[in-house]
Parts: C-alpha cells; structure tokens; sequence
C-alpha cells in the first residue's frame, strides 16, 4: 500500500477524469464527473457511495454497457491491461474488440441475483454460453467446464444443479452461480455492483468469503461496488468515497477508517452505531441515550447543483468560501486525497466535533 | 422433458381436453379425408341432388349432389392448411418486427405507426381489398390474412419485448460479451413464447372464420376448391329448402374456431404465472 494509487505502473484498470453524462429532456445531467482512480492486480478497489452517487454508472461506463438510446456522452479514458500485458482504453475500443473483453477480461456480477439470470435455461447452459464465446469450446466441454466453476463457487450436487433453472435454486445460490459465470473465463477484473445487498448476512458473508478465496487463487482484481461500509472495511484494499457523481475522498483502507479527510466520509463513518458506542466509551458517556448522528439535509439534485462544493449544503465544516468553486481532489497524504479545501484541517476538526 | 407434465395440466380442465379432442378428430379428418369420406368431393350424382343425411351420404349432398361429409373432409384440409399457413406467416413476420421495434428503439416509432395504420382498417375489409386486387387463389388469401395478423402479432411481441428487454439478464448477457443479434434470439426471444403462442392459437382460429367469411363473399379460394367458407357460400341460396348444406360446414367452422380458442384460452392459463393459483 504505498504510491501505486498515484502512479500508473503495475496497474490493472487506471480511470482518469472519467466523466458520464446523460442528456435528459431536463437537460444535460453529470452523473459521474471526473472520476480517477485505478486498482491494482490482484487487490480489490471499492467504490463506495450512497444510491444515486454514480458508483453504478460508473461501472457500467468502464464495460460500455449504458444504454445506447440513453443518449449518453462520455469522456476521460480507462486504461486497461489485459492478460497479454496489453494496456488499453476501455473508453474508444470498438465494440467488437470490447465485446472479446466483456466476460473474458473482465467479468461482472449484478447486485440482484433473482433477476440477472435468464428464467428460460439451465444454470449450466447459461455458464457454457460464456465459455464457449470466448474459449471456443463445443457445447459437451463447455458443459464439462460449467460443472467445474459451479464446483469451484461450493454449489452442492453441482453436477444436479448444472441441469437445474434459475428459479429452482434460492438467492445466494443464484448469486453463487453469477460468480460462478463470472468466473468462467478466468477474468483478471471482477466487477462486482453490489453483489451482496440483495442477500441476507449470513449468505453476504459466505459469497465475500468466496469472493476472497477466488481472488486469491486466481490473482485477480475486484472492483468493489456497494454502500456497504462494514463490507469495505474488510474487503477492499483501496477505497474510493462518491458523493454526487464525484470522487470526494480516496485512500487505502487503514488510513480511510483511522482517519477520514473528508467531512462527508467523516459523517457516514459517524453515522455507524459501533462508531458511536466507541465514542461514548471513549467519553465516558455510556448509557446515555443519545441519538445516532445523521448527516443532515439530502443530496442536491443532479439538475442544479450548488454552485461550490456539492456537499457543502450539508456540510458542518462548511466555511463561506466553500460556496465559491468545486473544490480540487487535494492531497491529504502521500498515498491519500480528499475534495475538500478544508483537508488540512480535517485531520483534527470533524464533523462530530463541529 | 417436462413436455407431458405440462400437457397434463393443460388437459386438466375438461374443456379445454374437449376442444383438444375436437381438434385431434378435425385434423385426423382432414389428413384421412380420401380414407374416411368414400367419395371424390367434386364428383357430381344429379340424381341424388339435395339428398337428406342417409346411410349412404351421411352428412347429405349438395345441390349438385355432391356428399357433403366427402367436402367437408377435404375441406377440412384446405381450411386447416389456410388457417395454418397464416398462423404461421403472421407469427413469423410478427414476431420479426415486433422484436426488432422492441429491441431497437429507434425502429420503434416506425414500425409501429405503420402496424398502427393497418390495424386502423377492419380486418375483413382490408383482406378483401388484397384478395381483391390479387385475385382469388389459395395463397393469395393465405397472403391477404398473413398481411391482416401481421400487425396484431408485432403489437403483442412488442410489448413484450418491451418488458423482457429491460431485465437484468439482458444486460447480464451483454456483460459476458454476448453479441446483440445472439441476444435478441438466444436470450429474448425464448422468453416470448408464451405470448406468441398464444397469439398463434388464436389467429387460427380467426383465420378459419376469415377464410371462411372471404369465400362466402366470393373474394376467398375459387369455388371449384372445397373449403368450409365456399361451401356455405356456395349453397346458400338452397338453405331453406336443404338446411344441412350450410348447416354442416357451418358446424365444422364453428366448432374448430371455438376448440382452438379454448385451446388458446388453455393454453394462456397455463403460462400465465398470475392465473396460475386460481387453477
């Protein structure tokens, strides 16, 4: 964990100043705006962020898979580097060369495991469809390497499973089976949009433990999408926090939780009731019955933003000037940075003591 | 498979087993018709003009003494051959265009303002109006009807293109590099069957009284060819004094066209998932 989040070198996936936009009869909506970050091979970057952030479109810009009717524009680059050791941008590679990736290079895992399957063939058809695309294989040999990843995602009776459908098989078995598609092809990227929101803890847990165990055995790098705190706390390596279409804080994920630079990361830290029992204690005030802390106000709408920092409405920290221009993301560190003029400070002033 | 299962629960209503029935007999009738009637169908036997049902014409003759069984036998098959045909034209291009204005939204408004405009004119005027202009013949008609149901099929495969298009396992597919083509027909298209055919039951059913009501007009199949429609139209004017002439093809027509609705009616029940408790 040192500078690689700043240098390009030994990267998996580098975004720079990726930027979605979406043309609505409103008028031209920013949904992600000037989003960089990269992740390493092998380590898993997460992407954290409330609904409507741009966590998701933002996934969906890097595998270009935004609706064509949508209407949308898209700038900034992505490069990626495959297997061969090729480095290329996402962002301009036609679509026959991107559709080779999707599922090859890069694999992705939805957050609703109950819909993302087709109702009308077996898991195990659905599993072969992949290989075959992309490794070429005839229909007996992609069936025979169904059977192994439906193995390998720890499905029981896989070998009855492959002939099984989607509905005949509960949530985190379907969501097995996703992880087990994903993987098919030996991705060197997984994105995974939320994979465990639909699922209850005790599965959530068991399919990130999977997720863990396949990323140590193949070396490959996760994107790590979801709103999920306590999930990146434990999972990611590198962590970066959106707040309305932007990147407003990134660091690896020690220094995140020990100390977050920017007020928004600070308030949904606080806003966890073990953050809080940990304060009380440190105070000396249990057993007092306080209110857990909220962060106030909602986010801005897309369609007119403050005209300074998007989080400044609902800031504590605020200060007049933070109304004048969208803040830089500042360095906060050697290995970290946050969208805040007030990074200096954020070190010892928080939301909590504000 | 699970193909007898499925048909088991579909001939669990003892309606829909009687129209199946019926439509096994019509169709055993129509392939064995040279079997099963006795007579050519075009052979003429003045003396036995306008003959009541008897042991030796069972169903009667026709004003030109023509056994009737024999001509609704054959008729039969060019009924059923007709209704067939423009099922599966209608299903066929239907389907095509309904996919393609589903799937393609930029294809959408153009599509559909013209199945719009189609279905603007009354089915039977519209099939009279091609027959028409292209002259009576078989396929002539089969074209005219293929042209009608067209549009109601697109309309249908549409809407639900419409839905199954936004599921999440579209976009799954395309997250594994599935192409676009593959997915229109390998992912969305397997999840439209029950709609579709529903939609085929039915416009058999209705294609046999459109042929029929053609023919009686005198814009279906030529005379000479015995189909259910030129039989009634054929005779009619000997109706009141020869009821079973148009009595009994009539009958043909009428209980085909109600067992392949019911069928159809079945057959919705079956793969509709919200009527499925009330089963």
């Amino acid at each position: 964990m040192n500078s690689s989040t700043i240098l390009p070198a030994g990267t998996r996936l580098d975004v720079r100043h990726l930027s979605t936009f979406f043309d609505t009869d409103e008028g031209l909506i920013r949904s992600v705006a000037d989003v960089s970050f990269s992740i390493r091979p092998g380590k898993t970057t997460a992407l954290v962020g409330e609904s409507g952030s741009g966590k998701s479109v933002t996934s969906l810009t890097l595998m270009r898979l935004l609706s064509r009717t949508a209407s949308t524009q898209v700038s900034g680059e992505a490069m990626f580097t495959n297997r061969a050791g090729q480095t290329v941008d996402l962002l301009s590679l036609p679509e026959a060369e991107m559709r080779r990736i999707r599922g090859n290079e890069i694999a992705m895992i939805f957050q609703e495991p109950m819909t993302s399957l087709n109702p009308v063939f077996t898991v195990g058809e659905q599993i072969a469809e992949s290989v075959r695309l992309h490794m070429g294989l005839d229909r007996t040999a992609a069936l025979a390497h169904a059977l192994r990843m439906l193995e390998l995602v720890e499905i029981p009776a896989a070998k009855q499973r492959l002939h099984e459908y989607p509905h005949q098989l509960s949530g985190g078995m379907r969501q097995r089976v996703m992880i087990a598609l994903a993987m098919a092809c030996n991705p060197t990227l997984l994105i995974a949009d939320e994979p465990t929101t639909a699922l209850d803890v005790t599965i959530q847990a068991q399919i990130l433990e999977l997720m863990r165990r396949l990323q140590a055995e193949t070396g490959m790098s996760i994107l790590f999408i979801t709103h999920n705190l306590g999930v990146v706390a434990h999972h990611a390596d590198d962590v970066a926090v959106m707040y309305a279409g932007r990147i407003v804080e990134a660091a690896p994920v020690r220094e995140l939780f020990a100390q977050p630079r920017h007020p928004y990361t600070q308030g949904l830290l606080a806003c966890l009731p073990a953050q809080q029992r940990k304060r009380e204690l440190a105070t000396g005030q249990t057993g007092a019955k306080r209110r857990l802390y909220a962060i106030r106000g909602q986010v801005s709408s897309p369609l007119a933003p403050p005209p300074g920092c998007a989080f400044e409405p609902r800031c504590d920290l605020a200060i007049p000037p933070c109304r004048d221009a969208m803040p830089a993301l500042l360095a906060a560190g050697p290995t970290r940075a946050a969208r805040c003029i007030r990074v200096e400070e954020t070190a010892t002033a928080t939301v909590e003591t504000a | 498979m699970k193909i007898p299962l499925t048909l088991k629960k579909l001939f669990r209503r003892r309606i829909v087993l009687a129209a199946g029935i019926c439509l096994l007999i019509v169709v055993a009738v129509a392939l064995l018709a040279n079997v099963v009637s006795g007579y050519d169908p075009n052979d003429t036997a003045v003396r036995e003009r306008l003959s009541a049902p008897t042991a030796k014409h069972l169903l009667g003759t026709d004003e030109l003494g023509r056994d009737l069984f024999a001509r609704i036998a054959f008729g039969a098959r060019y009924s059923l051959t007709i209704a067939a045909l423009t099922a599966i034209g209608s299903i066929v291009l239907g389907t095509l265009f309904g996919l393609v204005a589903g799937f393609f939204r930029r294809l959408d408004a153009p599509i559909m303002r013209v199945v719009d405009a189609m279905m603007s004119f009354p089915d039977i005027l519209l099939a009279i109006a091609l027959v028409a202009i292209l002259g009576p013949s078989m396929l002539n008609v089969v074209f005219a009807l293929v042209l009608v149901y067209t549009p109601r099929v697109a309309r249908v495969v549409r809407a639900s293109t419409l839905v199954v298009r936004e599921l999440l396992f579209v976009e799954a597919a395309r997250a594994v590099g599935v192409s676009t083509g593959r997915i229109l027909l390998r992912h969305i298209l397997p999840n439209l069957m029950s709609p579709i055919l529903v939609q085929a039951s039915f416009i058999f059913a209705y294609a046999i009284l459109a042929e029929a009501a053609l023919s009686f007009l005198g814009v279906g199949v030529p005379p000479e060819i015995p189909t259910w429609g030129t039989m009634v139209a054929g005779s009619q004017q000997y109706a009141h004094e020869a009821l079973w002439i148009v009595l009994f093809p009539g009958l043909a027509i009428i209980l085909t066209a109600l067992s392949l609705q019911l069928l159809g009616d079945g057959v919705r029940d079956l793969l509709d998932p919200r009527l499925k408790k009330s089963m």
